[in-house]
């Protein structure tokens, strides 16, 4: 059951029938026009992106606006309409409706490819080419390359340079499409679910990455369904669901505390009766055991509320363990606006 | 705080030189084929074995000079084996390992993308076709020496069409229905598509395996140029065969 799906929330959430104000004006026919803001000119600009296969709607009306030097993610569950958003900005698939401006230009278009690095999902190369003639391939295709053999090592992947790509693993397969895409030195890189298949140790090296792109001025868009992954390395979350942005911000934005949406967390013995806690606490306060022995308080969480909760468990004659007053995580924010339960 | 000094990725984006994507793209494509043992099976060992064959063996039916034709009908198979069967298998597979994908990404234009794998699959052409024709030389071929520029031309024009052909199978389908389809073709092209016998039944000439493998005989043979026929029919075949996979071949 999801939470919150009907609660107002503490940052902007985009209502289903809302009009986006830049539909309307819409179209490549608004570049320099006198009425845009003076902010330089978008990164990535959509606006009203729609697109179906069949008789489903992937993307259904999405409106996406980058700034040049930010990462921007795109959070949302598997099928959301990520990977669909983002092809069409890398020029892979034709939108049905709507517009998408990639660094001012047409997606696809022979002017825009070389400025851009893209990682699709899964990666990419021949069955039988080994890993430095792919990546040197690629290089080839830029003016002024960063070096493959640097780039290789940094990546990890020198032990394989000489692999074929069918015999690398996932993970290095991942890493090399990684290293295609950064080679050309991008001023715009599009990752697709970078981590995807990468242990622990690659998923790191892969956020120091794009941390030093960023710090380097270049623009990164990447899609996740992990929340640590945008909340560390995005300027901006837009998490999107059914083909629609459900809520956008800054991961501090999306997680903000109103004051009476804080949770008390505390672990005890299985089984403790809620409902005597609830009454003895302040009204307005709900208590769930949301997992066997783990309890929350739901609601403006003061000192007050704290030691209630702790002298009631005294009275019980049981110790409240692991007590934290925390912040609704990016995680919470997500589940509350994707909803909870499991998607085919 | 990275570990990566700072204005390492400091953005220098740009396209490289036009003629330096086309030579490492195209050799790319070449040094893949010329690697891969399948390939290799398909288009050089099969080949020089049936060329030995048909130069020796009298029980098969082949005009005089023996040793000629023999070569004209491997020549022609040759060229079906790497730029048909050969390239639609590998770009089943390409495609299922998202190659296209990852160089359509690339500072690579779409029209090089094609020339450079049109110019791999020449290389490729040519080196078969030269330890073919030593062969052929040693079982007693006597290349009249005008034939040299239509053998050229022949080439091109094989190689053409029956990689647009190649395409049109590998650009389509799943790999593993490519892979069997694209030899089973070739197996039929070679016996009864006018290639290691001579064409028995009129339409057979419409094909192009027979087209080739007759404007081979004319090229190799006598060192004439090819009747307008057979060459009529291979421009047909490949500007269709173009035509169709242009819409049909998907990147993955």
């Amino acid at each position: 059951m999801s939470r919150g799906r009907d609660s107002p929330t503490p940052f902007h959430r985009v209502r289903e029938n809302e009009v986006p104000t830049q539909l309307s004006a819409g179209g490549p026919d608004r570049i320099g026009s006198p009425d845009v803001s003076p902010n330089p000119q978008p990164a990535v600009e959509v606006s009203g992106l729609v697109k179906r296969y069949g008789s489903k709607t992937a993307v259904d009306g999405l409106d996406l606006v980058q700034q040049p030097g930010t990462v921007l993610a795109l959070l949302g569950p598997n099928g959301a309409g990520k990977t669909s958003t983002v092809e069409i900005c890398e020029g892979f698939r034709q939108a049905d409706g709507g517009s998408v401006r990639v660094l001012g230009l047409a997606p696809g278009s022979e002017e825009l490819r070389p400025r851009i690095g893209v990682m699709p999902q899964g990666g990419g190369g021949y069955p039988g080419i080994r890993a430095e003639e792919m990546l040197n391939l690629v290089a080839a295709c830029a003016a002024d390359p960063l070096d493959p053999r640097w780039l290789i090592d940094v990546l990890g992947l020198g032990g394989a340079a000489r692999i074929p790509y069918k015999r690398l693993s996932g993970g290095q397969q991942q890493r090399l499409s990684l290293a295609c895409a950064l080679i050309g030195r991008p001023e715009l890189v599009f990752l697709d679910e970078p981590t995807a298949g990468m242990d622990p140790q690659a998923r790191r090296l892969v956020w120091d990455l794009v941390a030093a792109l960023r710090d380097d001025g270049v623009t990164v868009l990447l899609t996740t369904h992990l929340m640590d992954e945008a909340e560390t390395l995005a300027d901006e979350v837009v998490i999107i669901d059914q083909g629609r942005v459900v809520a956008q911000g800054s991961p501090a934005e999306l997680t903000a505390n109103r004051p009476d949406d804080q949770q008390l967390r505390f672990r005890a013995r299985p089984g403790l009766d809620t409902s005597l806690l609830s009454a003895a606490l302040p009204e307005g306060l709900k208590v769930r055991e949301v997992t066997r022995g783990q309890y929350v308080v739901e609601g403006m969480i003061d000192p007050q509320v704290v030691s209630t909760v702790t002298s009631w468990c005294a009275q019980q004659g049981v110790l409240a363990e692991e007590l934290t007053v925390a912040r609704r995580s990016l995680e919470d924010v997500f589940l509350d606006l994707t909803g909870r339960e499991l998607r085919s | 705080m990275t570990t990566f000094a700072p204005g390492t990725f400091k953005p220098k984006p740009g396209r490289g030189s036009l003629a330096k994507m086309l030579f490492v793209h195209a050799r790319t494509e070449a040094v893949l084929t010329l690697r891969n043992g399948e390939q290799i099976l398909l288009t050089v060992l099969i080949p020089l074995a049936l060329l030995v064959a048909l130069s020796v063996m009298p029980v098969i039916p082949m005009p005089e000079p023996r040793a000629g034709s023999a070569a004209a009908r491997i020549f022609a198979l040759a060229i079906i084996s790497s730029a048909f069967t050969g390239q639609a298998i590998a770009l089943g597979f390409d495609r299922r390992y998202g190659v296209l994908k990852r160089l359509a990404a690339s500072a690579l234009p779409r029209w090089l993308l094609v020339s450079g794998r049109v110019c791999g699959a020449l290389v490729v052409a040519v080196l078969q076709i030269a330890l073919l024709a030593v062969t052929a030389l040693v079982l007693g071929w006597r290349f009249p020496l005008s034939g040299l520029p239509w053998l050229a031309l022949l080439i091109v024009l094989g190689t053409l069409t029956f990689g647009a052909l190649g395409v049109l199978l590998g650009g389509a389908l799943r790999a593993e229905i490519v892979l069997a389809l694209a030899n089973i073709i070739w197996f039929v092209l070679l016996l009864v598509g006018g290639v290691a016998l001579s064409a028995s039944v009129g339409f057979v000439h419409l094909l192009p395996s027979a087209a080739l493998a007759e404007a081979m005989e004319a090229a190799v043979v006598h060192g004439t140029a090819p009747g307008v026929g057979p060459v009529a029919v291979l421009v047909a075949w490949g500007v269709v065969a173009g035509a169709v996979a242009t819409r049909t071949t998907r990147l993955t």
